[in-house]
């Protein structure tokens, strides 16, 4: 009875041994699974689309802006971070935060 | 029409042509090129870039004194064709890039194409202009208004030649129909309408009517916790104005007839190939994912990129495509570093040539992939300043895999994975291609013996 214990063990062991060596892909999923232990079980599920779905969201809100302003007449607004990419969070954003966008005036240089 | 055209792989040398754009190390974000179209007959070749711009570049007439100089492109027309956009209500940026850009077919002297950014399609009018009228009774040449009592004389203005000029006009903007992020625009055959695709919805224009559009699809589940899939292309058939394919993020393409109903949320027809769930992974979605989808000129086929692959399906088989070409399959042991740098999600486009005989997507370290169908041969090559010597025969390039590296291999450690090769366009009857590396256009030509 030992001798088979230790051969279904044996067994196993070679099987997981197999399945690494027969697919790249699930080695390197398992190496992401070691890196990240909570990511989630479906990747293409909604958390992942939705995100993609949301490009180009910023956090700007007029209201809470305004309000903010008029409440803080006499303090000091109060600053974003130096790491101005994610305007988020307790911080009321103002329009200075928010990158600027303006448009190309400068012709391509393909056309040049 | 070259004898050249539609010959085996092994026959065709391509050569290094020309090459637009900056040298210089650094990219400017604005510079970089987010599509390339030819117009149907290849005399005009159209880039758009992220930052809203459309360059067109126009077939030089064939000169004898240099028969080997075979008609390079030269700059036709520039314009801001989209700017950058910030919508308050739902505070969303809306970005100039230019997703898309598509031409009608010339119904007469001038150019149209219809270019769009993630919001907004617009048609665009190309003119040229080689005569003004001169002459002006109640103006001057100059265009000040003359006072009327001092003309003692009138005249009849007359055309006169001036220098060529091209002007490029925005003749509709079609706005405000997609809540989504659009990523394809499609001209139907019947030349009276094309379609826009977001991520969840398609919409079906008539080039005269800007103020409405009709949604022929809409895949957006009433609770959005429920959304498994997104269109990621769609596309119409080249000869049947009523049918259309749209691809998604599940790696399946649906074809639709616009004549079985309005609304086209069921389809006629289902491409999915079988997977085998003891391979699946944590990536096989992602990579499964198709970032193009185009139809063969002949309509019998359609072509879909995703992250490894490029596979050719018969329209009349649904159930697994006829061909799987594969790209860099290298980089299956490499899923989870591009998972970590966001590369897992580029989102590569894939092209037919004139005779669809053979079929070319980009990959990464500047490299682009021909696949020949009838030969089953492929090759390798890659669009780099270093092989930019006019009319240069470009060596074919291979990546090492694994084990002794050959002199002139590359390994796949060493491969830039910032120099991607997303867009690329064929001639429509000639091989002649346009590939996009970053912020530079090359074009490349076979080898005129």
């Amino acid at each position: 009875i030992l001798l088979d214990v230790s051969l279904t063990v044996s067994l196993t062991v070679f099987q997981e041994m197999e399945d690494k060596v027969l697919s790249p892909e699930k080695a390197e999923e398992a190496k992401l699974k070691a890196r990240y232990p909570h990511l989630g079980q479906k990747p293409g599920g909604s958390d992942f689309l939705r995100k993609r779905l949301q490009k180009g969201q910023k956090y700007f809100d007029s209201g809470d802006y305004n309000m903010a302003k008029a409440k803080m007449k006499n303090k000091q607004l109060p600053t974003a971070a130096p790491d101005k990419t994610e305007v988020t969070g307790d911080h009321i954003p103002t329009p200075q935060d928010l990158p600027q966008r303006k448009p190309s005036l400068v012709a391509s240089k393909l056309a040049g | 029409f070259l004898a050249g055209f539609g010959s085996l792989m092994q026959d065709v040398l391509w050569c290094f042509s020309q090459v637009k754009g900056a040298i210089d190390a650094g990219v400017t974000e604005s510079d970089i090129i987010s599509t390339v179209e030819f117009n149907h007959t290849g005399e005009l070749l159209a880039t758009g870039d992220k930052g809203g711009r459309v360059v067109i570049f126009q077939r030089e007439q064939e000169s004898k004194n240099q028969p080997h100089r075979r008609g390079e492109y030269n700059v036709y027309s520039t314009f801001q064709s989209h700017e950058p956009e910030f919508d308050y209500l739902k505070s969303l940026e809306i970005e100039e890039k230019i997703n898309k850009i598509r031409w009608l077919p010339q119904q007469n002297a001038a150019y149209f194409l219809l270019s769009t950014n993630d919001k907004t399609v617009k048609l665009w009018k190309v003119s040229e202009r080689d005569k003004r009228p001169e002459g002006y009774n109640l103006k001057d040449e100059d265009g000040r208004l003359r006072d009327p009592s001092m003309i003692t004389v009138l005249r009849v203005p007359v055309l006169r030649p001036m220098d060529l000029m091209v002007e490029a006009t925005p003749r509709r903007v079609f706005a405000n129909a997609h809540t989504y992020h659009i990523n394809s625009i499609s001209v139907n055959s019947d030349y009276e309408t094309y379609m826009s695709a977001d991520d969840l919805r398609i919409n079906l224009w008539n080039f005269e009517i800007t103020n409405q559009s009709f949604n022929i699809v809409d895949i957006k589940p009433a609770n959005m916790e429920e959304l498994t899939e997104v269109i990621t292309a769609a596309e119409f058939h080249p000869h049947h104005c009523n049918t259309f394919v749209y691809s998604s993020s599940k790696g399946t393409i649906r074809l639709c007839d616009m004549r079985t109903a309005a609304l086209c949320d069921r389809h006629a027809k289902f491409f999915e190939e079988p997977e085998d769930p003891s391979n699946r992974s944590f990536f096989s979605e992602i990579i499964s994912s198709i970032s193009d989808v185009k139809f063969s000129h002949s309509g019998r086929y359609i072509m879909t990129r995703d992250y490894l692959t490029v596979k050719v399906w018969d329209l009349n088989m649904e159930n697994r495509p006829i061909e799987t070409y594969q790209v860099h399959d290298y980089l299956r042991s490499k899923l989870c570093s591009l998972y970590e740098n966001d590369c897992i999600f580029d989102k590569f486009e894939c092209v037919w040539n004139g005779s669809d005989s053979v079929i070319m997507t980009g990959s990464y370290n500047n490299f682009f992939r021909m696949f020949d169908r009838n030969t089953k041969r492929d090759v390798t090559l890659e669009a780099s300043r270093e092989n930019s010597k006019p009319r240069a025969i470009l060596k074919p390039r291979k990546v090492c895999v694994g084990g002794k590296r050959r002199k002139d291999e590359i390994s796949v450690d060493s491969l830039d994975f910032s120099k991607k090769i997303l867009h690329t366009a064929w001639h429509p009857s000639e091989n002649i291609i346009a590939v996009a590396a970053t912020n530079n256009l090359y074009i490349f030509q076979d080898k005129v013996n």
